[in-house]
């Protein structure tokens, strides 16, 4: 990060210590947050710290042998409230897998996530009844592809560019800085930019893939690639949520109006592993650990909060919500039943296929030989 | 040979009907390249249904490099006729976008040997978006893909991919072998709602047959006898049904009565003529131009002696592609299964 912070390139609105002091880049954002509330803040506010203490007890229940694996989003929750709060109802969202907090903002019960990675169901949720929030999608940037196209359905359909952003549709789709070596991510970005699709890249770049560092995918600052495909790019501070939320909210404002695509790139920083299944001290600098933990986002924005003058019972208040929304995914969680033997075929097709009726009713006739066994 | 397989693919059964008299008049039948029957059968289907968009690369003001989709763009506008850049993953893929939509997009690979930087959409995304959503979505999406030899083209112009989509569950891969199939399976494959892959034998894509317009196709997932015979039945899908028909009249000079199969569907296999067939002759030789090893053919053929072993009177034989890349033009009639390939099988099997 510049030493000289105003005079990055990158659109910070919040210093790491939770001062109000824009960067230069933030000049156009800026009239943005005319449109957030003190109940806006105290909702932002809200969201990163309950995400934060369901991210550890999601974690818990995967030690405890209750989930097949956890992803872990500790560290970004600033750019993934902010972004999703940008969003209307009307926008459809296109996530990676580790946007839990958009979810939740959204609409989704975090149980829904937890069933997926319960092993209980491929998917988990009906994107059309939680918000347009679209599923999971493991294999890193398919889904920007998927985004691109309904954004071009959008335009073919009409429901966006009308000129009424009460109704005018846009998608935004999250990836991060490893996807964003992925040829698909690539493809989208061309195809995005070859029909101008009301869309917007939102690349959480979190400094880490697996174990491979960010300088590895790419020699240069991400959203500088924008360019190469024609597209605008902003650089934001991902650990900043209102900045995170200005930038998001004018890149959707003019995808809905007809403006195009853009990619933004929030920098900010798994401050957790990968996966449950990943140890980051066999390959990362505590010195690095260290440097971004203190650029924590709820840290930074509840300390923005306190200087507004907000009271510590609302913080406290907060943390107890946190904590009760913790256990009640956790009761429930526990409760996730496994599904009916049918479930494998159901739905591989929607119209019959006698390969896999053949294989269901073996399956069938099999399973009841070894019941009731005397015969 | 275009004549012998339309003289014996049309079932007398899908005569035409002129009973609705108010109806305008409309040729009842027609004689097409396979190339003009997809065209109508994709026009017939953009008129049916406003949801239906093609797209794919040059296939717009150019109509393909096959012409399939000639005078589509000028019909019916870049909004229903996408040239796509040039990307076939990023076609797939957004085609998969296109379908959650609610659109139902049917997509052209430029040849065969294009198709792999889509097949991990194709395979990972498109054929497991039902079930991954529970039912709660459907993915109408038919994938058009040239195939197969007989062209003399250069590498990556004339391979026959057709298993490694047939392995992949959630995709359905269907085969036409003439014009009048290939009008009425691509209809009945964009009014699927299931991802479709629809091979088009490019080696049949010039020879004229007659299309039924007043009639309707025979269900998209349906094999089909297009010969009768007593004492070998062979089978194939695509380019390689005019090779066994002709395979069939050099041995009925000899004496020797075939039977021949079109499998229309290669997943799903229609099995129940292939069973009776087998029922009456006894004897199996399954043809085709894809590599033999984990190919179509073995998994038919070992369906068939899984589920008519006593019916059998020789093991089932396969005539394929040699298990080496599709080579260089100047050899391909050695590496294609030909009619004496195929009669050398038909011998060996009636040897037993």
């Amino acid at each position: 990060m510049s030493a000289t912070p105003n005079a990055s390139p990158t659109v910070q609105l919040l210093s790491p210590a939770g001062v109000f002091a824009p960067s230069d880049a933030a000049a156009e954002f800026l009239p943005y947050l005319d449109r957030l509330t003190e109940a806006d803040y105290r909702r932002f506010y809200r969201d990163m710290v309950v995400i934060r203490r369901f991210d550890q007890e999601a974690a818990n229940l995967q030690r405890q042998g209750q989930l097949a694996l956890w992803v872990p989003s500790h560290g970004q929750e600033a750019a993934q409230v902010g972004s999703a709060y940008a969003t209307r109802p009307q926008d459809h969202i296109f996530p990676s897998y580790r946007e839990h907090v958009v979810g939740m903002i959204r609409g989704l019960d975090m149980v829904d996530i937890l069933r997926m990675l319960r092993g209980v169901t491929l998917g988990g949720w009906t994107p059309e009844d939680h918000g347009n929030f679209h599923l999971y999608t493991l294999v890193l940037a398919s889904q920007t592809l998927h985004a691109t196209g309904y954004a071009m359905g959008m335009q073919l359909d009409g429901s966006t560019a009308t000129g009424n952003p009460e109704t005018d549709q846009a998608v935004i789709v999250y990836y991060g800085d490893g996807a964003s070596s992925q040829g698909d991510a690539n493809e989208a970005l061309v195809f995005a930019a070859s029909y101008q699709t009301p869309q917007v890249f939102f690349l959480q770049n979190n400094h880490w893939a697996i174990s491979v560092p960010v300088t590895r995918q790419s020699r240069t600052p991400l959203y500088l690639r924008a360019g190469g495909f024609g597209i605008p790019g902003t650089q934001v501070d991902g650990n900043d949520v209102l900045a995170s939320f200005a930038v998001t909210a004018k890149h959707l404002d003019d995808a809905r109006a007809g403006k195009g695509p853009a990619l933004i790139e929030a920098l900010t920083y798994r401050v957790g592993a990968h996966t449950t299944a990943d140890d980051p001290t066999k390959y990362r600098d505590p010195e690095e650990l260290a440097y971004w933990v203190a650029r924590d986002p709820i840290v930074r924005f509840r300390a923005y909060l306190q200087g507004l003058g907000v009271e510590q019972e609302f913080l406290d208040a907060v943390d107890e919500e946190a904590d009760d929304h913790a256990a009640d995914v956790r009761r429930r969680a526990l409760e996730i039943h496994s599904p009916d033997k049918h479930v494998i075929f159901d739905n591989v097709y929607a119209e019959p296929h006698p390969l896999v009726q053949e294989q269901e009713a073996w399956l069938e006739r099999y399973e009841a030989s070894f019941e009731g066994g005397d015969e | 040979m275009s004549d012998t397989i339309v003289s014996t693919a049309l079932d007398p059964a899908n005569a035409p009907t002129l009973g609705d008299s108010a109806a305008p008049a409309v040729p009842v039948s027609a004689s097409m390249p396979m190339t003009k029957a997809l065209n109508a059968g994709l026009r017939k289907a953009m008129q049916d249904d406003p949801k239906v968009l093609l797209m794919g690369e040059d296939i717009g003001p150019l109509g393909g490099v096959f012409r399939v989709t000639e005078g589509l763009h000028a019909e019916f506008g870049d909004k229903r006729v996408l040239d796509t850049p040039l990307a076939e993953s990023g076609i797939i893929g957004t085609a998969i976008g296109l379908a959650l939509r609610g659109f139902r997009p049917v997509c052209e690979i430029q040849f065969d040997g294009f198709v792999f930087p889509g097949f991990d959409q194709i395979t990972s995304q498109l054929s497991r978006m039902r079930n991954r959503h529970e039912g709660g979505v459907s993915m109408p999406v038919v994938i058009r893909i040239p195939y197969g030899g007989h062209i003399g083209s250069i590498e990556h112009h004339q391979e026959s991919p057709e298993a490694y989509f047939a392995h992949t569950p959630g995709l359905r891969v269907v085969s036409p072998s003439n014009s009048h199939d290939a009008y009425w399976m691509m209809q009945e494959a964009i009014a699927s709602d299931d991802p479709i892959i629809f091979f088009e034998p490019k080696s049949r894509y010039w020879p004229k047959g007659e299309v039924l317009l007043g009639a309707s196709g025979i269900p998209l997932h349906a094999s089909r006898v297009v010969r009768t015979g007593t004492d070998v039945t062979v089978l194939g899908h695509g380019a390689m049904v005019s090779v066994l028909l002709q395979a069939a009249d050099l041995a009925a000079a000899e004496g020797i009565s075939i039977e021949v199969i079109d499998l229309r569907s290669i997943s799903p296999v229609d099995y129940g003529p292939i069973l009776a067939s087998v029922e009456k002759t006894g004897h199996l030789v399954v043809a085709q131009e894809a590599h033999g090893f984990v190919s179509v053919g073995s998994e038919i053929a070992a369906t068939v002696m899984e589920k008519a072993f006593y019916l059998l009177e020789a093991p089932v034989l396969r005539v394929s592609g040699f298990d080496t890349p599709f080579p260089p033009a100047a050899v391909e009639t050695h590496f294609l299964p030909s009619p004496d390939r195929v009669l050398e099988a038909v011998d060996r099997a009636l040897a037993y």
